[in-house]
């Protein structure tokens, strides 16, 4: 075991379920500020790699280090309960359907963490709440509940939650997918006042345009192996692999 | 209808629905009790307690409660277990509508969506502070109604204790008729006093569950 030099390294990756290989072999380094943006068709593997970094869908081989320490580490069971919680609050992570607690306000929802987990007092939190969602432009919303938001609220709600615990690295799985497509941008535009501010970012994402925009680089992505990858211009303007030009193909074409 | 002996018989009647509340009230107590303690079997990462969840649930439901209760009260003393008609009632069919209120706890806890505690997971909660924080309180607002029916169920099924002369309100109706020799008042007096119990316990859960839900 060598110790790893990237911010993010992932390191041989590899998961089964029975005899379906769905990830095979995957290295990744992602360098502290970067942005990178994984693409592919459905069933590739890309959610299932995303998944993999913070642990909620476990590895079967290989390694994932953040910041100098193994994600995956092999310990005991009740150790590594300890060690994963702690490695989470380091790891944010935004979902397809945003999964906001529909029992809290939107405050509840990005000081309940912290709260519990930091024992931040009622007033520091009411203070990193309103932080938080100013910063996404939710601070009017502060006292709704979710099933007040439209989806674009619903997102920028839960990014602002998952900034409370301070992570030093955001995952987006799908951030957009799940939205009407004229609430996209207000998402887009949160993503990419993070990426300004150099949040470390992974980003599994359909959109060809917003990846093209922000990322410092691209991975595609299929049947669990990583096809290509590249800075945005190289992967999207010259793909040097046939199934990279066959899925960007297909995927201007389900654009129109 | 013979009212004016309705009228004569109905104080006793009452004092017999109070017996029959207190017997309602005890029995709804324990099967939550049982219904928690079942529904966290069911669920355990343990296949030992998810076993023995499965057993309690199916055997207490795949059973008649009556059996349930002669096998406690007439049987319980062959094995060492000496109850008086009261308590057995209580403990037998308490037990019962716990493996009912068993499948429906678990079944509300299942229904939350499971992005609900990975989001929970997510952000470093352990598992138990996942449960507790985000998945339980939507799952108890869930659970309201569905307790509800077998709350309503349970205040009918107290009527089986009859069979073990405890005296509630139908031991009553029956005992009335013995001396009265007038079945159609006795058992519709009884009835109707079911019936308000039922109809105040059925307004309660509707307030309750009104109470918890959350803005739309």
């Amino acid at each position: 075991m060598t110790a790893p030099h990237s911010f993010v390294e992932i390191r041989h990756a590899q998961k089964s379920y029975g005899t379906l290989e769905v990830l095979k072999d995957i290295s990744l380094n992602v360098e502290r500020g970067q942005i990178v943006a994984i693409i592919g068709p459905s069933g590739s593997g890309k959610s299932t790699l995303l998944r993999a970094i913070n642990d909620l869908d476990p590895l079967t081989g290989g390694e994932i280090w953040l910041d100098g320490v193994q994600v995956n580490k092999a310990l005991p069971h009740r150790q590594y309960e300890k060690h994963i919680n702690q490695m989470r609050q380091e790891i944010g992570m935004v979902f397809q359907h945003f999964n906001l607690f529909p029992h809290l306000t939107v405050r509840e929802n990005v000081t309940m963490a912290p709260k519990l987990l930091k024992k931040i007092s009622d007033k520091e939190a009411d203070k990193l709440a309103e932080e938080q969602l100013d910063h996404v432009g939710m601070l009017e919303r502060i006292d709704y509940y979710p099933a007040q938001l439209s989806g674009g609220q619903k997102q920028r709600v839960a990014i602002a939650r998952a900034l409370a615990m301070k992570p030093k690295l955001m995952l987006f799985d799908e951030a957009t997918s799940a939205l009407d497509p004229e609430l996209v941008e207000e998402v887009n535009l949160v993503m990419k006042k993070l990426a300004q501010e150099h949040m470390t970012m992974i980003i599994v994402t359909h959109e060809m345009d917003f990846a093209a925009s922000v990322c410092d680089r691209v991975l595609f992505m299929d049947q669990g192996v990583v096809v290509e990858e590249g800075p945005p211009e190289q992967v999207f303007r010259n793909p040097t692999q046939e199934r990279t030009r066959n899925f960007l193909r297909k995927h201007l074409e389900g654009a129109k | 209808m013979d009212t004016e002996l309705i009228l004569k018989v109905y104080p006793y009647f009452l004092e017999a629905a109070l017996i029959t509340i207190e017997l309602s009230v005890l029995t709804i107590a324990l099967g939550l009790i049982c219904g928690a303690l079942g529904a966290t079997a069911r669920l355990s990462r343990f296949k030992s307690l998810r076993f023995l969840g499965a057993a309690y649930v199916s055997f207490f439901r795949g059973t008649p409660a009556l059996i349930q209760l002669f096998l406690l009260y007439f049987g319980g003393p062959q094995i060492g277990i000496q109850l008086d008609a009261f308590e057995a009632g209580v403990i037998g069919l308490g037990v019962n509508i716990g493996a009912y209120m068993t499948e429906t706890m678990r079944g509300a806890i299942i229904a939350i969506d499971k992005g609900q505690g990975e989001a929970a997971r997510t952000l470093g909660l352990s598992r138990s502070q996942a449960f507790r924080k985000v998945v339980l309180p939507q799952a108890l607002r869930l659970m309201i109604r569905p307790l509800g029916v077998n709350i309503n169920a349970q205040i009918k099924g107290t009527a089986l204790v009859s069979a073990i002369s405890v005296v509630e309100l139908t031991y009553t109706a029956q005992r009335y008729i013995g001396s009265t020799y007038k079945p159609f008042e006795m058992f519709f007096l009884a009835g109707v006093l079911y019936l308000v119990i039922i109809t105040i316990t059925g307004k309660g859960v509707a307030y309750l569950d009104r109470k918890v839900r959350l803005p739309a």
